[in-house]
Parts: C-alpha cells; structure tokens; sequence
C-alpha cells in the first residue's frame, strides 16, 4: 500500500494566482494512497525542502509528488531532496501546474479542475514508480573541442593546464577565428593580433592540446564521458611533419589572383596559401579548386621549389576516430551577407543597400580588414573601388538586426560597440575625413563601454544622427545615403565615399548539421540552446556537451572568452571523477519474454542492443535474447514501442505508468 | 436537444503525448511566454515521441480523450537521434489502421513542435480544441469501453488458462 505525499507550491504568487492551491490539496488529499497533501508558499527554498523531508519521515511517505514548476526546471532538486529524506529519488515526481497550467490560463476555475486533473494523473505514475538504482559510467579524461577561434582557444588552454588532454578541431587552416582578423578591439583598443597570436601559439606548443585544422566533425556517437568522435581531417596536400614553414611556395606559386576570405576578399592570396602571416600552423595547404595542378594537371612548382619536399599532390582525406569525455562547441558566428538570400533562410534580403553590387558598400568585418595593420591595405582605409582615401564615410547600424520584418528580431550586440571603435579608428587614420553613424539606439552595457562610446562622439567627432537609411545610390564616384533624423525630424542626404554596413552576427553557415550530428538543440536562427537561459548557461541540455561564444548567441570578446572559462570549469568537473554516476533512465529487457527478433536492435540509435545466448547447466543454447548495454543506451525507449513481445522496458516510463496516467483522466 | 447547441457547450478533452527535449520545453517556453490557450489539454511527458506506443493513442481514446495529440522534435532535430523518425512511420501505418477501425482522423493530431516554438505550441493546441470542440463529443469508444470494461488485468479464467498456458 503506498503513502504518497503531494505537496503543492504557490510558487509566490505564480501558481496561487490562477489556481486555488488550498482546493488542490484538498481535493488530492481524498485521492486513494495519498496520505499527505500540503501546500507551501515556496517548496523549492530551503523551508519548503525541509517540510518536505520532515513530511517523508513523520507520515512515513512511500511517494512524493511535488505540483510546482516545470520538472525541467526542479525536478533534480526535488528528487536530492527525497533522497536525503531516505526515499529513492525515482520514487519522487513533479506535477507542472505552473508552465503548463497556471501561467497559461486565466479563469482561476478551469485552471484549478486542471490543476487537480494534473495532479491526480501524477499520484496514479507515481504508484507504479520503482525503486531505480543509480548506474555508474566510466569518465574518459579527454575534451574535443570544435572551433578554434578565441572561445576554443580558451576553453581549451584552460582545460590543457588543468593536465587533461585536449583535441580542438577547426575547419579553416588556421586557428584564430573571427577575432584574428579583428584589427583593434574596444573598448581599449588593444591590437588584436597582439593580443590573439601569443595565444595561438600557446596552443599550437601545448603538450596536451592535439590540433586538427582543416577538419572537420564527421560523427559523433557515445554519451557524457564516453564519446567516439570521427574526425574528417581533409587533404592539406602539404606533409605537416616536413614542412618548415619558409613559405616559398607560395612566393612561387603563379597564381596570385585568389580572393582571399580572411581578408573578406579585398586581399589576394596564391592557390599554395596560408591565410594570414601569423596563421597556427604556418603550414601551407593547397586550395584545390584553383590550383593549376589540380585543374590542369600541370604545374607543380610548389613542390619542385619545396626543399624538405613536403608538397604531396596525392594526400587524401583521413577519417581519425578519437574518443572523449566531454565536448565544448565553440563554433562562433557568420556577418549576415545582404546581397544573397541565404539558402532555404527565412530571412529576407537587403539588396536595397547595395551591399555587393556598389563596391564601395562594405560590412564592418571588410572595415576591419581595411584598419587591420597586417591587411590588405597594410592599414589604411582605402576604397575597395580606386584606393582613394574617403574623406565622408557612412556607418549604418542594426542591419539584419532588429528588424523583425526582415526575419531577425534579436540585437547583434557587438555592433553599436565596433561602429563606434571604427569611428575611432576611422578618425586616427584619416585626421580630415568625418564620420557618420545612422542608428536606432546606442547599447553598450559593459565595463567602459559607455565611455567608449561617448568619446567617440566627444573626441573622435562622430555625427551620430538617430534613424534608419532608405535607400542608397551610386552618383558618380559618391554613394548617396538617404536617411531621416528622427530626433529633428528632418530627411538627411549625404553623399560618401565609403558606407560601411553594421550587418547582423548569425550562426556559422552549417550550425544546424552539426548539432543533428551532436544531438544539441538550436533556436529558430539556428544558434544553440543552453540548458537553462540563466542557471546551465554553457551547458547544452544534451549531458557532456558545453557552448562556448557566439554559436550561442551574439556576444563581444570579454563576455565569450569568461564563457569559454566556464565550460572548461563545466568540463574539469566532470572530470574530477573517474565514475560518473547517470541517470538510470535505461530500457531492461524481460529475458523470459523475449523471442529474440532483435527489432528492438534495428531501432536503437545507439548501438545498445547486444545478443545475449542463455544456456542451460549443460552449456547447450537455449535461446538469444536481447540484452541492453545500460552504459550504452540513450534512455528513449524506441525499443519498446516496437517491441512486438512487450518484452523491453524503459525504466521510469513504463507501459504501467503511462496507462495509469492516461487512465487517471 | 439542439445537437448545435450540444456541440457549443462542450468541453473536449485532450490529451498530448509529447516529448521532453522539444514539444515539452516548447510547452514550458508558452508558459514562461504567459501565453494563453485552452485549459483543455492534458500533456504526458515521454523521453521521445519514439516511445509512444500507438496503444497509448487508442487508450486515451477508450478513456474518453475527443482528441489526441502527437508532438514531438522536428524531423533531424532528435534528441536521441532518430526515434521521431521511427515515430513518424510508426503513426504513418497507425493513421491508417485508425481510419480503418473508424476513427475520425481529425481527432488525432501530429505535428513537430521545438523547444523554440511556445506560439507553435499555442497554435497546434487551440486549432486541435476547436476542431474537435466543433466535432462534438468522441462517442464512438466510449460506448466500447462502457460494453467491454476492458482492462490488461487477468481476471477472467480463460485468460488465467490461457496465460499458464504461455
């Protein structure tokens, strides 16, 4: 005979509000096998716990049921709290009357019959709950880091120093990321290559940290501290244990005219390449598409000039399998391009501001290029079209940003902050020209970031004119900017020589297949969700893996590198324990019933169905029954709704607990 | 009566099945919202929409549900990788089987609700209650169930036999 106790929460006012928490209990009070049932303003503070271990202990409660908030939110401290009250915490369940009921509805009487119906569902689970005992994974002490751009890099240093090894996987053939083409960074205006570089080496010279650039995530099986990851390292074409880094096939190289990206294609770079001089490793790749080699079979002076001969046409791709405990996605952000409509996007285009066809339109990651002192232009701001010097320039902000009409409703964050340092920049280069900034609003929450801000306008004489541009048009060698200004209320029209687009920060092109392969969630603009927005922010709901900078969401380089930290912190740990102990969520297999068909095998995503032989005391093979790896299998019970004998079980959400919930309605 | 009238004052009684990474968090995400919809719905957790076993369905259609909810990730997004897809062929044939026994197919709905989408959730929710409000009551197996009291107990000795049988 069970003695359930239900306690509800007023949460506040949260639930008391819409649902008249004193009838609930009251009512669920007469439910048969419930022995107990209280009310209490906040069952998740320390008071409400204790009544709770106190009620478990005095009425000697056989189950609890918590009506609060969503289990997402409590279920884990629900359930310590009946574990330190004696009972098994499995024994203990949460009804959501508060995400799914009292926050939704208005009328108090319907929201109380539903609260009592949700309730009541849950007592009639929480009788057939069983004892589940906590199962117990070996920790493998590796870490895999993707992306290795500032938040990488971080997370990975520091996890390195903590002694553990590393494996940071970048796509481009350097590390570095966004931030390595950053010319200077606010609110200091500290040279970022001075301040990345020494970083990059630090990791290219670590003992710990394994480096695989130019590859790519390929597969991702296993769960929290028993991950296999395949790794797609792709043809360099260029041996990295020969090379030496001297660079003369690329002074040989004769073709010279390849835009290069990391230079937003204003710069040339040869088809034998590093992207930038200070790229980790200074190892060269071949980039097939354009080299002559490859497209015509002819050529190959890199290799004849190549000493060490490292140069090596015929490398393929490699598939390396490695195994880790825990994973941190680092994988950053994208510029939003406005003059193509990313594939299959529900984002709307901005072909009205000329971005890509006016030459002389260019986003503020091409600004950077231009002002960066190893660029193009060797640091100065030049125009892409004839490399004059604009003397009137144009700073446009919040395009793609905020603009919910155009797809993207959130606020890129970075860009109110990096206009004003280009105006800075702008004006330390080109002393006679005069910068203008069309933008909605200036936010810069951040230690000195409103200074920053200010002194761009007081010092640097910014004009900041409050309003959004219409339209843009070449007039000869000028590029007309209509605008209003909102706070005089007059139409503004001035002709530049440059405009440079603050565009929108988005998610690396490709975040979404990688998140189907790691099995994370995103959001609708495809950055990844965290676990709890304030509470688990680096933590991805899927155990074992972490986020780290803008592939989250929009975020400046202090706010990325303290995340970056916190996954590593997230990841040590973990890795502070050699078992760790998991939730017993896991299907068992009813040998007696089972008939051996395996289509429970044919299902599992996870490879968790083993076949077991049973024999008798004679050795002789009675039958093959499935047998299910309780390290191994995710917990989503697939296996048991195609069970055709009913003989597999996921533990916590058995047949019996579902139909005594669909029948307590 | 006036069978209109009938249709108007009745509250029908829905039951989700969802699962907890996507519809759940969606379902968790319109209530941070203060979105508001129908009190008519019950939801059943699930790890993921490829534990619903199609019983399930029919039993909350024998214990009075007008109408029955299926949501889950959308396809690709799973949390356990694949087990919406085996959901999704399993509700394929289900659907079928359904028309075939005479069940309404309006009554049961699929649909891929994320964790992102609490006005998906919303939407999916207060579409499925009016239309089965206006369809009226499910009667159908009511009556069944009324006739057959049907339940997974042994308790007849035929089945007693029949069981030791195994």
């Amino acid at each position: 005979m069970s003695r359930i106790g239900v306690f509800i929460c007023h949460c506040g006012e949260n639930i008391s509000r819409t649902v008249d928490v004193e009838r609930v209990a009251l009512e669920v009070g007469k439910m048969p096998g419930v022995a107990f049932s209280t009310d209490y303003k906040y069952m998740c503070s320390d008071p409400g716990q204790n009544l709770l271990k106190k009620a478990i202990q005095e009425q000697k409660l056989t189950h609890v049921v918590v009506a609060a908030c969503s289990p997402r939110m409590h279920e884990k401290t629900f359930r310590k709290a009946v574990e330190a009250a004696g009972l098994n915490p499995y024994l203990c369940e949460m009804a959501n009357i508060r995400e799914h009921c009292s926050w939704v509805h208005e009328n108090k009487e319907e929201a109380t019959a539903k609260a009592i119906e949700i309730v009541g569902m849950m007592v009639e689970r929480v009788k057939k709950n069983r004892s589940l005992p906590a199962i117990t994974v070996p920790v493998t002490k590796r870490a895999l880091i993707i992306g290795g751009g500032i938040a990488g890099i971080q997370a990975a240093l520091d996890i390195a120093d903590c002694g553990h090894e590393v494996i940071l996987v970048e796509r481009e053939p350097s590390i570095g990321g966004h931030m390595a083409q950053l010319s200077e960074t606010f609110p200091t205006l500290d040279c970022s290559q001075c301040i990345m570089t020494p970083k990059m080496v630090d990791v290219a010279n670590h003992p710990k940290i394994k480096l695989y650039t130019h590859s790519e995530i390929e597969l991702v099986e296993g769960y929290i501290g028993n991950f296999q990851v395949t790794i797609k390292k792709k043809a360099r074409s260029v041996d990295e244990d020969k090379c030496t880094g001297c660079g003369v096939c690329m002074t040989k190289c004769p073709q010279k005219k390849i835009p290069n990206k990391f230079d937003q294609n204003i710069g040339m770079r040869t088809a034998i390449y590093v992207p930038f001089p200070q790229a980790v490793p200074n190892t060269p790749v071949i980039d097939r598409e354009n080299c002559t080699m490859f497209k015509t079979g002819k050529c190959g002076v890199c290799q004849k000039v190549c000493g060490p001969g490292a140069v090596d046409f015929e490398q393929q791709d490699q598939l390396i399998v490695e195994a880790v405990g825990a994973i941190v996605v680092a994988t950053g952000f994208d510029l939003y391009t406005i003059n193509e409509k990313p594939k299959g996007s529900a984002i709307k285009g901005y072909g009205e501001f000329g971005h890509g066809k006016i030459p002389d339109v260019i986003d503020g990651m091409t600004f950077e290029r231009l002002a960066s002192a190893s660029g193009p232009t060797g640091g100065k701001i030049l125009r892409p079209s004839d490399g004059k010097e604009p003397k009137q320039i144009v700073f446009i902000q919040c395009i793609g940003s905020r603009a919910r009409e155009k797809g993207i409703s959130y606020c890129s964050k970075v860009c109110c902050m990096y206009t004003a340092k280009h105006t800075m920049l702008y004006h330390h280069k080109v002393h006679d020209g005069q910068a203008y900034v069309f933008f909605m609003d200036a936010r810069t929450p951040g230690k000195s970031y409103d200074e920053f801000w200010r002194r761009s306008i007081e010092e640097e004489e910014a004009v900041y004119i409050r309003g959004m541009v219409s339209r843009l048009y070449q007039k000869g060698d000028k590029i007309v900017v209509m605008g209003s200004d909102i706070a005089v209320g007059v139409q503004v029209e001035i002709e530049a020589d440059m405009v440079v687009l603050a565009t929108a920060v988005m998610p690396q092109k490709g975040a979404d297949t990688l998140a189907q392969k790691l099995g994370i969630s995103y959001d609708k603009y495809h950055f990844y969700s965290e676990a709890h927005a304030k509470l688990r922010p680096v933590e991805c709901a899927t155990a074992g893996i972490y986020l780290a900078g803008a592939c989250q969401g929009p975020k400046d380089i202090p706010e990325t590198v303290s995340q970056a930290s916190a996954a590593a912190a997230k990841v040590m740990t973990l890795f502070s324990k050699d078992q760790l102990e998991r939730e017993p969520i896991v299907a068992r297999v009813r040998e007696a019933g089972c008939v051996g068909c395996f289509a429970c095998k044919k299902v599992c995503a996870y490879g968790a169905v083993e076949e077991k032989e049973i024999r008798d005391r004679q050795g002789n093979l009675i039958k093959v029954v499935a047998y299910v790896n309780p390290g191994v299998c995710g917990g989503c019970g697939t296996c048991q709704a195609t069970c055709p004998s009913k003989s597999v079980e996921l533990d916590g959400y058995t047949d019996e607990q579902i139909v005594a919930m669909i029948e307590a309605l | 009566m006036h069978p209109e009238k009938q249709k108007n004052d009745f509250e029908p009684k829905i039951i989700a099945f969802v699962c907890t990474w996507c519809t759940y968090a969606g379902a968790d995400l319109a209530g941070t919202s203060r979105m508001q919809y129908p009190a008519n719905v019950r939801v059943l957790k699930f790890p993921c929409t490829g534990r619903i076993d199609p019983v399930f369905i029919l039993k909350a259609f024998q214990q009075g549900a007008d109408g029955v909810l299926v949501s889950g990730c959308h396809p690709g997004d799973c949390h356990y990788i694949a087990g919406n897809f085996h959901a999704r062929r399993r509700f394929a044939a289900f659907r079928k089987l359904l028309e075939f026994i005479g069940v309404d197919l309006d009554r049961l709905q699929f649909s891929w609700v994320s964790a992102a989408e609490g006005g998906k959730w919303v939407e999916v929710v207060t579409d499925l209650t009016e239309k089965v409000r206006a369809m009226g009551p499910m009667a159908e197996f009511k009556e069944l169930a009324m006739e057959e009291q049907w339940s997974g107990a042994i308790n007849t000795s035929e089945l007693k036999e029949a069981y030791e049988a195994i």
